[in-house]
């Protein structure tokens, strides 16, 4: 004799089988909820997405390829070209880049293997609570602290140094692509190192005892087969950053001058994509609202490609 | 080397060992260089690293503390001149408007979440793997796109700044890190007790409501609680839908402009009164101190549940 499965569409006979159908197909109203909530949220990141693309459309079919490659941008009568922005933007992020990848790879690696472990919770407590400080903090931060510091020792050492050569001649007055760069670089670290060292921790063990065994000395285990080994992590945690700093706007908004133009060197004040939109949006007339919500717009597609790619190698990483 | 002894011929064997020997040493040596060179490096990294994020806390803490006190946090604050440097008077009304904000925001985002949350656990099915893409990439997006999309549909269409604005803008901001959290914490739950509920005959929902969300409540938050830590400091959004003039009076209605914390100390940091200038940091101290107590909480949950997962 066969017993009827519950999932069964056959008319069922006994109570209880006929409990068991009520209770499931009683059920519908749940996943209708679920599902109702899930179609709801997407709808919304639907309405976002086409909110920043309409209103960014008369700019477009306006400005057209000189929306992306135009040198100028003057605001409230245009011509809107973003050129200047985006190239701010690169540039920031690539000198956060320079100082924070290699900083924060060596103090991820030295939390995890160097520092005794008594210091190591605190430590590693500090730089999750770093990673969690509002933007606008560090903003504060870089006005307060970091402009001083920039026009009275950096700026005039740098330039001396150089003989007021490119990359370091022009205005010293603190705020600058170069202070842009640097308070972000400040700002991934946390993300860099806490990311990072949470893929170094999936290093197995085995593999980093085996290479000592075989006699191999610290600085080879570290060269040798941790970095290769969490290679894809690393690197995921690297493009977070990235993607941080392009997409960060309040603490460069304060620290980068706020000048949409194409940069002389790196004591040059400028604007990025992001900064420009928050000091502009709020008193922008005519046609430059449409301008910036076109600047949102290529902002939403690098930042999207870029944390695309984040959570692909973190994931592949992951999963290896 | 000793080539001969006592006029010998010499050892082939005993030179060849020598060679050996010489040669290892010296290998041993620089592998030894070269490690103390790289563990060295990265000792200085961390140091690097250490010497701006420390002089952000001292900062904090050097220039804010002083502000701190009961009628800092509650009274209203004075208007200022650039007579005085000490007559700033309190932020109780920005203090206001970021609770009114963030915990109608949270109220808002912690259901869309959760249930998000829920769905994406539940299946791999495909459109559960497309919303799970999406949540990712809206985990990294600029916020300030959020206070673009806040402003064309809600200062557009209401024709005022308000902070109802800038609740909608964080609440799409807290959306994806808690169905992100509550999607890990859904599929930590044993399979086995979900199997087990309904094998005794109780409803998916009844399931849901008194097996699954019991059990993974500590992950979601933990989840909802980085949601809101993240939200309370948001600035590049808020600035753009909650008013562009700085208030100076109490209001606790969300539809009409507000004043949160963040957007305060951007408009002290840029201030042209000293007093204003100052109160920056108070205000960054006390904003850092709820992040602060808000990570910890945070962290203090999900350190619990990993001891109690393993004992």
């Amino acid at each position: 004799m066969t017993i009827p499965s519950p999932v069964s569409e056959r008319p069922l006979k006994s109570d209880v089988a006929e409990r068991i159908r009520r209770s499931a197909t009683s059920d519908r109203p749940f996943r209708y909820v679920l599902r109702a909530t899930a179609a709801l949220f997407g709808a919304v990141i639907v309405l976002f997405v086409w909110s920043i693309v309409k209103t960014a459309w008369p700019a477009i079919t306006s400005n057209g390829i000189n929306l992306i490659i135009g040198r100028t941008w003057i605001a409230g009568s245009g011509p809107y070209g973003a050129l200047p922005l985006i190239i701010d933007t690169l540039s920031t992020t690539a000198i956060a880049l320079i100082f924070a990848v290699p900083v924060g790879l060596a103090s991820a690696m030295a939390l995890q293997f160097q520092v005794p472990q008594r210091l190591r919770g605190p430590l590693a407590s500090l730089v999750e609570l770093l990673a969690a400080v509002p933007s606008v903090v560090y903003g504060l931060w870089g006005i307060a602290v970091m402009v001083p510091f920039f026009i009275n020792t950096l700026e005039p050492f740098l330039s001396h140094l150089t003989g007021s050569s490119w990359p370091f001649n022009g205005p010293q007055d603190g705020f600058s692509i170069l202070l842009a760069g640097i308070v972000l670089s400040i700002m991934i670290l946390p993300t860099i190192v806490a990311v990072s060292r949470d893929v170094i921790a999936t290093v197995p063990i085995e593999v980093v005892e085996g290479a000592l065994s075989l006699g191999a000395t610290r600085g080879q285990v570290f060269s040798k087969v941790i970095i290769p080994t969490a290679r894809t992590g690393l690197l995921g945690a690297i493009v977070l950053g990235t993607g941080r700093a392009l997409g960060e706007t309040i603490a460069v908004a304060m620290v980068i001058g706020s000048n949409a133009q194409l940069p002389h060197s790196l004591f040059s004040s400028g604007a990025t994509l992001a900064s420009i939109i928050a000091v502009e949006f709020g008193n922008s007339v005519g046609s430059e609202g449409s301008a910036l919500a076109a600047l949102a717009l290529i902002l939403m597609v690098i930042t999207g490609l870029v944390n695309w790619g984040a959570r692909a190698l973190t994931r592949r990483a992951a999963t290896r | 080397m000793s080539s001969t002894i006592n006029g010998l011929p010499p050892d082939p064997i005993l030179e060849r060992r020598e060679l050996i020997q010489l040669r290892a040493s010296q290998t041993i040596a620089r592998r030894t260089m070269v490690s103390r060179v790289v563990t060295g490096l990265l000792w200085v990294g961390l140091v690097i690293a250490l010497i701006p994020l420390g002089s952000v806390v001292l900062a904090l803490i050097d220039k804010g503390v002083r502000f701190l006190g009961w009628s800092f946090l509650t009274a209203l604050p004075q208007l200022p001149s650039l007579a005085s440097l000490n007559d700033i008077g309190g932020i109780g009304n920005a203090v206001a408007a970021t609770l009114v904000i963030d915990a109608l925001a949270g109220l808002v985002a912690v259901p869309i979440g959760v249930v998000v949350g829920l769905y994406l656990s539940q299946g791999s099915s495909r459109p559960a793997n497309f919303l799970r893409t999406v949540v990712e990439i809206m985990t990294g997006m600029p916020s300030i796109l959020l206070g673009v999309f806040a402003y064309e549909y809600f200062v557009v269409t209401m024709k005022s700044y308000s902070g109802i604005a800038a609740v909608i803008a964080l609440s799409m901001l807290m959306v994806p890190v808690i169905a992100k959290a509550a999607e890990l914490a859904f599929m930590a739950v044993p399979s086995s007790l979900r199997e087990a509920a309904l094998a005794l005959g109780a409803r998916e929902s009844r399931v849901a409501r008194q097996v699954v969300f019991p059990s993974a409540l500590p992950g979601v938050l933990t989840g909802v609680l980085l949601a809101l830590a993240r939200a309370v400091g948001e600035t590049a959004p808020v600035l753009l839908v909650v008013g562009p003039t700085i208030s100076n009076l109490w209001n606790w209605n969300p539809l009409k402009p507000m004043t949160p914390m963040p957007m305060l100390i951007f408009g002290y940091a840029n201030s042209q009164y000293p007093s204003q200038r100052a109160a920056a940091w108070g205000v960054a101290l006390t904003l850092v101190a709820l992040v602060v107590i808000l990570t910890t909480s945070s962290r203090l949950i999900s350190a619990r549940m990993r001891r109690e997962r393993h004992s």
